[in-house]
């Protein structure tokens, strides 16, 4: 099986931040709005380049997601940022109408998504910004694993005609991703190849996904790892391909299990070829303060967590 | 014949449209839409600066967002007798499979269209950004908008308002269509407005107000808000209507906001706004 190693840790909000300055290197027409999150949300060098396609609109984020539509009915390409739970919840409405039944090219950035924001606490870490944006017709969610994944991802989007959910977030994580790696929207990446398992990850559980293969592999079963970075469109032909050789999956995501990457994954196993399934995933709650690696750990999205499902699941075949 | 007098014919037969709609399928919006029915149809007929054809990015040319959705027979009749789309597909309002969606929309690529609105309080904001955005672009044409006043209940209208009057938005025209009703009642009563032009001038709006049923003040106030533009504030015209205009039964009430005459009614409406241009 592959190894993968990494140099250094990373946090994704920072391939976010480089990517979008190097969008508006490449495109006069990308645009960035940001609701008081500049820091955070790593925005300043392209404030700092393009202050004029720059625009701070204060804690009105139901007016940012509005402004980006008529910046997109304009022919302007507008990036928008705050953390993921004002990208969504708080906007709902506004990317339904004005964004994704009216097919704004209109692409909604959103840092600090799950768990691993940490102390902030419940308010801030949203399990359940993936469910709503996959729920809405014309919109693609991205959830990239790393630092050069988010970078890659935030050019793809400015190619790509439409609107665009990007979730990130806010710890250092493993940056093992290639950093010339094309980013394919729509097209998992296979990791490692096995037959006895297929563990599907997204953001920040790939890591974790292939820690828990290379455990698994030390116990003599082979897991075949995927690392789905655009759950919407999901790639139907890469999961079913997989199970057809493993016939059994765990999924992991830093999400509900209520409409996150496993309730599509499920969905599509269960129209097409019923599979046995276990998802890491958290259950029907709401999060609380703690470091990252505490809250990953009590809320069940370790690696332990996933070599325990993998072995489950195996067991169900 | 004046141009005022065939602006006033021309909202005369956009009137006839509204009740054709709104009766042939027993839904639909018609208080509003008769209401607001001089203002559309001096703002496409005359005050704004149109480019022919239909350009979704709206380039060089002046362009409109309806915010409050609902009075869609009055958009669809007003932008089809404007050369948009052709007028005999008036007729399909609200039907299966049309174009012409109960609220407005892109989805259906109908030309005009910018933006899908009716779920309320959204248009100001998405104005601005295309506001923003011609700026962006050394476009010097404006940016106009329509509003319900039940509608500046919405939270984000405000949001809007802030953001316009702080980054000194002055290449935008909006309009409230206060016409003092909303859906439950006499606004006074559901949810005072208190005094609009303070609450405007606060947030750093010059505010302006128009008599809406009459095309000569609509023409002249419209004039005066546009050399307005480019002077460090966003305009804000408070355009002073009747729900129901141009229908004696209809005026005065709340009543037909969200409702349909029925075939008598229809027929003593009709009776009172005479054909000028052809039905569809």
């Amino acid at each position: 099986m592959k190894k993968y190693t990494y140099t250094e840790q990373k946090d994704t909000r920072s391939g976010f931040g480089e990517g979008l300055l190097e969008a508006g290197k490449r495109n006069p027409n990308a645009v960035a709005l940001c609701a008081d999150l500049i820091g955070s949300l790593k925005m300043d060098d392209f404030k700092a380049a393009f202050p004029e396609r720059f625009f701070q609109v204060g804690i009105a984020e139901a007016n940012m997601i509005g402004m980006a539509a008529g910046l997109a009915t304009a022919g302007k390409i507008p990036f928008t940022g705050t953390f993921a739970n004002f990208s969504t919840a708080r906007v709902l409405d506004q990317i339904r109408q004005s964004v994704a039944y009216s097919k704004k090219n209109v692409k909604i950035c959103a840092s600090h998504a799950g768990l691993t924001l940490g102390e902030d606490g419940a308010t801030h870490q949203t399990m359940e910004d993936i469910s709503m944006m996959k729920n809405l017709p014309n919109m693609v969610v991205i959830n990239p694993c790393d630092f050069n994944q988010t970078k890659a991802a935030t050019l793809a989007i400015l190619e790509y005609e439409g609107p665009v959910y990007l979730r990130f977030g806010r710890p250092k994580v493993p940056n093992f991703t290639p950093a010339d790696q094309k980013f394919e929207i729509g097209k998992a990446l296979l990791l490692n190849e096995g037959k006895d398992v297929t563990i599907v990850a997204t953001g920040h559980m790939v890591w974790k996904a292939l820690e828990a293969g290379q455990k698994l592999f030390e116990m003599g079963i082979e897991a075949e790892i995927i690392n789905i970075h655009t759950i919407k469109p999901l790639d139907v032909q890469a999961v079913l391909q997989s199970v057809s050789k493993t016939a059994c999956v765990v999924t992991c995501e830093e999400h509900l299990r209520n409409g996150g990457l496993g309730d599509s994954i499920a969905q599509l196993l269960a129209l097409n070829v019923p599979t046995p399934i276990e998802m890491v995933a958290v259950d029907d709650q709401f999060g609380e303060s703690g470091t990252p690696e505490q809250l990953m750990e009590k809320y069940g999205l370790e690696t332990i967590d996933i070599v325990n499902a993998a072995l489950k699941v195996i067991k169900r075949k | 014949m004046s141009n005022i007098q065939q602006l006033q014919q021309f909202a005369t037969q956009v009137r006839r449209d509204i009740l054709r709609m709104v009766h042939a399928v027993n839904s639909g919006h018609p208080g509003g839409s008769l209401g607001a029915a001089d203002f559309l149809t001096a703002l496409y007929q005359s005050v704004m600066e149109r480019k022919p054809g239909f350009d979704m990015m709206g380039k060089n040319e002046d362009v409109f967002y309806l915010s409050n959705g609902h009075i869609s027979p009055l958009f669809y009749s007003v932008l089809a007798r404007s050369g948009y789309f052709p007028v005999s597909e008036l007729s399909t309002f609200r039907k299966i499979n049309s174009r012409l969606q109960g609220h407005p929309t892109t989805a259906e690529h109908l030309p005009g269209i910018r933006i899908a609105s009716g779920s309320l309080g959204q248009g100001l904001s998405v104005a601005i950004g295309h506001a923003q955005a011609k700026k962006l672009d050394g476009d010097r044409q404006l940016v106009f908008t329509l509003h319900g006043d039940g509608e500046l209940d919405e939270g984000q209208i405000w949001e809007a308002a802030l953001y316009a009057g702080a980054k000194k938005v002055d290449n935008l025209i909006a309009t409230v269509d206060y016409n003092k009703q909303q859906i439950d009642g006499p606004i006074q009563l559901v949810m005072d407005l208190g005094d609009l032009r303070a609450k405007w001038e606060a947030f750093g709006w010059k505010v302006f107000e128009m008599q809406g049923n009459d095309m000569v003040d609509i023409i002249k106030v419209m004039a005066e808000a546009k050399a307005a533009t480019f002077q460090q504030k966003p305009i804000i015209i408070l355009m002073h209507t009747q729900m129901g205009a141009g229908v004696d039964f209809m005026m005065g009430t709340h009543k037909w906001h969200g409702q349909a005459p029925n075939d008598q009614q229809l027929q003593n409406a009709l009776t009172q706004l005479p054909e000028t241009l052809g039905d569809y």
